[in-house]
């Protein structure tokens, strides 16, 4: 018995040792003054500690913008740690982009400073945060630890704002959830696109109105045809020169949308629409099987309200 | 063979495909939970059962939405069904529906509220009195049966109670398929403040009046069902008629 205890201890001490909730965020230079720290394309796992998405700042000329804070308490503090290790300059504003976990639960560690959102960004928050929260919390485990949910206490709207020295464009869209924000930072020629834009992974669809989705996406690639344009930043997946994510994601939903009203046409059951398999066009992307799983329940109860002749 | 047959299961296997007379078993609950006795004692007291591959419970391994999980059960492998008893071993509320092919194939397709993590079983008898079991484990995260329905904040649903749409298939590859919603918020009394108050009787009858399909439902069964049915063939309107455990009746053709 004795022996066998020595043998458990050992177990859990290896385990502890393997996960030092270090997600290792180095920042990437993607323009001059601008840098992201660019998650992986995977689901939520007690591996990654929910470090799937991407986050970003840039250098302004009297201080530094930060762009999504990340899944948890802890990314926050070691992505405000990663800032301070390329610039001096103090952080001036936390925005967020919209209201899903990933984006936000990092809050907290910039809870001394500035943080905004669009006010719809902010009701999201206010109303499924902590749900979000104790969902990450069963998917990421202890890289949670203390995270708690700081709603953002400034409110933007569209147009042109000017923040520590820098002149933004914010534009509001909306489709992935009821409020998408992008940024346009013209000094440096990138576009924060958020989650409207996912590059080599399956876009996700809690929120989503495809619709208005695939609209947002016509206006997002519009601001890429602009002079200036440099660099577009998904939410997830790595940088990108052209527009080549806002034409994934617009494939990926195009696809979705129309497989599933051509469905419940055919009269399958949603039993029948998740045993589907993957067009080959997509079947390589990483997490579509799991996404594609989602998706059907998001999406295929109203194309199925649609097909039986029901009222929406 | 690990599990040994009676006389009639060897008689019955010797009529089936190798590999399924191999998962024939009438003893060792193939989904090993630990509630199987419970749920064998409550439904099928006293009579023989047997676990049989022909009972097909199809359902994700893992459900996204706990409030909507699809579930579909195939019986038509099997002759001479008779009732159909479907329920979920670990749910607060066990029994989610029973459903009595009379003209219609042993085929119904449905959603449930799971509340954790389960094995969802279809309990089929036949007309020999066999109880034939056939099931599969569905992972949740839980919260189907004690979160409130989505209808209970609004007020929209009380005018719209009961309210039918649906469809049949006449040709293509779900020929002879029926399709059918309605609006109920089926609350299962496990919300405080909120009794019970869901559909408990659904019939259906083609055009000549015969019964193709009886369906009692229970708490468990997801807010505004949708069933699927499959028809030998869709043969004219289907006239569907209810009542939930309040009394509000419904009557609805369903054309194609
Ligand atoms: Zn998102």
């Amino acid at each position: 018995m004795k022996r066998l205890l020595g043998v458990l201890l050992l177990l859990v001490a290896g385990q502890l040792q393997a996960v030092d909730f270090d997600y290792r965020l180095s920042a990437r230079p993607i323009a001059k003054n601008v840098y992201a720290f660019i998650g992986k394309t995977e689901d939520f796992t007690t591996d990654n500690g929910g470090n799937i998405v991407n986050t970003a700042f840039i250098v302004a000329p009297q201080g530094v913008i930060v762009i999504d804070s990340g899944p948890s308490l802890r990314y926050g503090q070691q992505m405000r740690r990663a800032i301070a290790a390329v610039t001096a300059k103090p952080i001036a504003l936390v925005i967020n982009t919209h209201h899903h976990p990933d984006h936000f639960l990092g809050n907290q560690a910039f809870a001394d400073l500035p943080i905004a959102a669009l006010a719809e960004t902010r009701d999201g928050i206010a109303a499924d945060g902590n749900a979000f929260a104790e969902n990450l919390y069963r998917m990421s485990g202890d890289w949670m630890k203390g995270t708690e949910v700081q709603l953002p206490g400034r409110t933007l709207s569209a147009g042109i704002v000017e923040v520590a020295g820098r002149r933004l464009r914010l534009v509001a869209l909306d489709g992935h959830t009821g409020a998408d924000l992008v940024v346009v930072d013209a000094a440096s020629g990138v576009v924060f696109a958020g989650d409207l834009a996912f590059n080599g992974r399956a876009p996700t669809t809690p929120h989503a109105d495809v619709g208005h989705w695939l609209k947002a996406l016509d206006q997002l690639e519009a601001l890429t045809r602009e002079t200036g344009f440099k660099v577009l930043l998904p939410g997830h997946g790595v940088p990108s020169a052209d527009a080549g994510p806002i034409r994934q994601t617009r494939a990926w939903l195009t696809w979705l949308s129309a497989a599933m009203r051509s469905a419940a046409k055919d009269g399958l059951d949603m039993n029948d629409v998740l045993a589907r398999p993957l067009p080959a066009e997509f079947a390589r992307l990483p997490v579509a099987a799991s996404e594609y799983r989602r998706s059907v329940g998001h999406l295929f109860p109203a194309a199925e309200l649609q097909a039986l002749g029901a009222k929406p | 063979m690990k599990y040994p047959l009676t006389i009639a299961a060897i008689a019955l296997a010797a009529l089936m495909p190798p590999a399924e007379a191999a998962a024939l078993r009438e003893s060792g609950d193939p989904l090993d939970s630990a509630r199987w006795s419970d749920m064998q004692k409550a439904f099928l007291a006293g009579a023989p059962v047997l676990f049989d591959p022909r009972v097909k419970v199809i359902a994700p391994s893992t459900a996204e939405n706990p409030m909507q999980v699809p579930v579909t059960v195939d019986a038509t492998a099997l002759p001479g069904v008779a009732e159909v008893v479907v329920f979920a071993d670990f749910n607060p509320i066990v029994q989610v529906l029973r459903f009595f092919p009379e003209d219609a194939p042993a085929f119904l397709g449905f959603r449930v509220k799971l509340q954790q993590s389960t094995p969802v079983r279809a309990a089929v008898r036949t007309a020999d009195g066999v109880w034939h079991v056939g099931g599969t484990w569905v992972n949740t995260v839980g919260g189907g049966c004690t979160a409130p329905s989505a209808a209970g904040g609004s007020k929209e649903w009380q005018q719209r109670l009961n309210e039918v749409s649906g469809r049949q298939w006449s040709d293509g590859p779900n020929a002879g398929r029926l399709r059918m919603r309605i609006v109920h918020p089926m609350d299962t009394g496990l919300v405080a403040g909120t009794p019970a108050f869901f559909l408990e009787e659904i019939n259906f009858a083609d055009a000549a009046g015969k019964r193709l399909m009886r369906v009692q439902t229970y708490e468990p069964v997801s807010e505004n069902p949708v069933f699927t049915l499959q028809r030998v063939s869709a043969d004219g309107p289907v006239e569907a008629t209810g009542r939930d455990n309040n009394g509000n009746a419904f009557t609805a053709r369903i054309d194609q």
